[in-house]
């Protein structure tokens, strides 16, 4: 098994990366390579030339400024995962990396070669979307920031273009002590998700819920955020009723069946994903039911 | 520039050569170099077989280009053991029939000695999650997590009489 031949281009700048994607055909950007490596060694990606933005030192850091949290693009995965403003600021990140794949993995991959991969299961897009991550995309026409929801597309697809790619994602930080809560379910540790959900919760005085997100993956073709559920609790005092509630709105959902599991199974998981994950979010947050 | 010159630091020796950019750093490792200790089952990056170190840290080199490692320091099974002389976690697999066919063992010790480094008390549910990203078909893993444990003992050992 090996890839199709290629000409291969390390750009030492940002400029230099874009120009290189407006003027190249079939050009495919090499972040971390733990997706885009296996897909080329069976041969279902078949470049002409391989643009690596590993070169790119101002593609990579972790800076907390203006309410926001900004991740550069080829930050990898291993350094995400023991950041102190990541464990800090955005807890559920913290918590979701540990199932990113494995650790030999994690010490390659990145942040943007994730969301640009997009693939349904993973951890990463799915916690851009519980935070309404905001994109940054290079190209030679300049900058432009897209919403994580007008992003997504579907099926391993995003609102890339092929000459574009991603230089940064911001995450709106949530107010000091929210609650968060990560689980998913894979047949392996590192393995893809056949399920899984992400909850945040801010809760304010007498118990009442200002903010919730809840974020489903691996149930749907990209990350799904379940606003009946968000709707649900926000505004009203958190009690065990609520969370029921809430998290039976994953029953709502559809999800798709493949081979690894049944669209029924995925839903009953997701239910019970949901409730954990809300639970954790509540006991985290000091409203513990 | 399907070709790239690239020099690469492996098991401490300097090498520059001209590859094909599409030449994975696991054949480049044991078609130009000659180092077939590191393995290669897969072939996209499921069993471990062939992780190596890049700058310290285990990756699978059937997933990196060897003009990934341009500049970078690479060990590999045989940097284990310089002067034939078993590392300690070498030793430890032995002793605790770690090992039955081989085939997976040089991406274990690779995995194993990055987290000896990283973590010196490890739990055995360190030792395991670690292991995730290695299969094995022999061993059932049960030695394999025994060797890990008294590897980490003894360097503990070791490390506790240097300082006395």
């Amino acid at each position: 098994m090996k890839p199709a031949p290629f000409d291969y281009h390390a750009p030492r700048q940002l400029k230099e990366a874009a120009e290189l994607l407006a003027k190249l055909p079939n050009a495919k950007i090499l972040a971390g390579g733990q997706s885009l490596v296996p897909m080329m060694n069976f041969r279902y990606v078949i470049a002409d030339h391989l643009v690596d933005l590993g070169g790119l030192q101002e593609l990579r850091g972790i800076v907390v400024a203006d309410g926001h949290l900004r991740i550069g693009a080829m930050t990898r995965q291993r350094d995400l995962e023991f950041s102190d403003d990541i464990a800090k600021y955005c807890p559920l990140m913290s918590e979701a990396l540990r199932h990113v794949g494995h650790r030999q993995t994690r010490n390659r991959g990145t942040i943007g070669g994730s969301l640009a991969h997009a693939d349904p299961a993973a951890e990463l897009p799915a916690i851009c979307a519980a935070y309404d991550a905001i994109i940054h995309v290079a190209s030679v026409r300049g900058m432009r920031q897209v919403k994580f929801r007008d992003f997504a597309t579907g099926f391993m697809s995003t609102a890339l273009q092929p000459d574009e790619m991603i230089a940064a994602v911001d995450l709106p930080l949530w107010p000091a002590g929210h609650g968060h809560g990560f689980h998913e379910f894979a047949r392996r540790h590192g393995d893809f998700a056949l399920a899984g959900a992400a909850a945040l919760l801010d809760v304010g005085p007498n118990k009442v819920v200002r903010k919730a997100g809840l974020t489903l993956f691996g149930v749907a073709a990209s990350p799904l955020r379940v606003d009946a559920a968000e709707a649900r609790l926000t505004g009203r005092p958190f009690d065990a009723n609520a969370v029921r509630t809430a998290s039976a709105a994953a029953w709502l959902i559809e999800p798709i069946s493949d081979i690894h599991a049944s669209g029924d199974y995925r839903r009953h998981l997701a239910q019970v994903l949901s409730l954990r994950a809300l639970n954790d979010a509540a006991r985290r947050a000091g409203v513990e039911v | 520039m399907s070709k790239q010159p690239t020099r690469v630091i492996v098991n401490g020796k300097s090498y520059a050569r001209v590859v094909d950019a599409r030449l994975t750093l696991a054949d480049f490792l044991r078609h130009e170099l000659n180092l077939t200790g590191t393995h290669l089952g897969c072939e996209h990056g499921v069993c471990g077989a062939c992780t190596v170190l890049v700058d310290g840290q285990s990756a699978r080199s059937c997933l990196m280009f060897a003009v990934q490692t341009n500049n970078c320091e690479v060990t590999t099974v045989e940097g284990l053991a310089p002067d034939g002389k078993l590392s300690v976690l070498q030793q430890a697999f032995i002793d605790n029939h770690g090992l039955q066919c081989g085939f997976c063992t040089p991406g274990m010790l690779i995995t194993l000695t990055e987290l000896l480094r990283d973590n010196p008390e490890p739990s055995e549910q360190d030792v395991r999650e670690a292991l995730t990203g290695n299969l094995c078909r022999c061993t059932g893993y049960a030695g394999i997590v025994k060797a890990a444990l008294d590897a980490a003992q003894r360097l503990r050992g070791t490390a506790a009489a240097a300082g006395s």
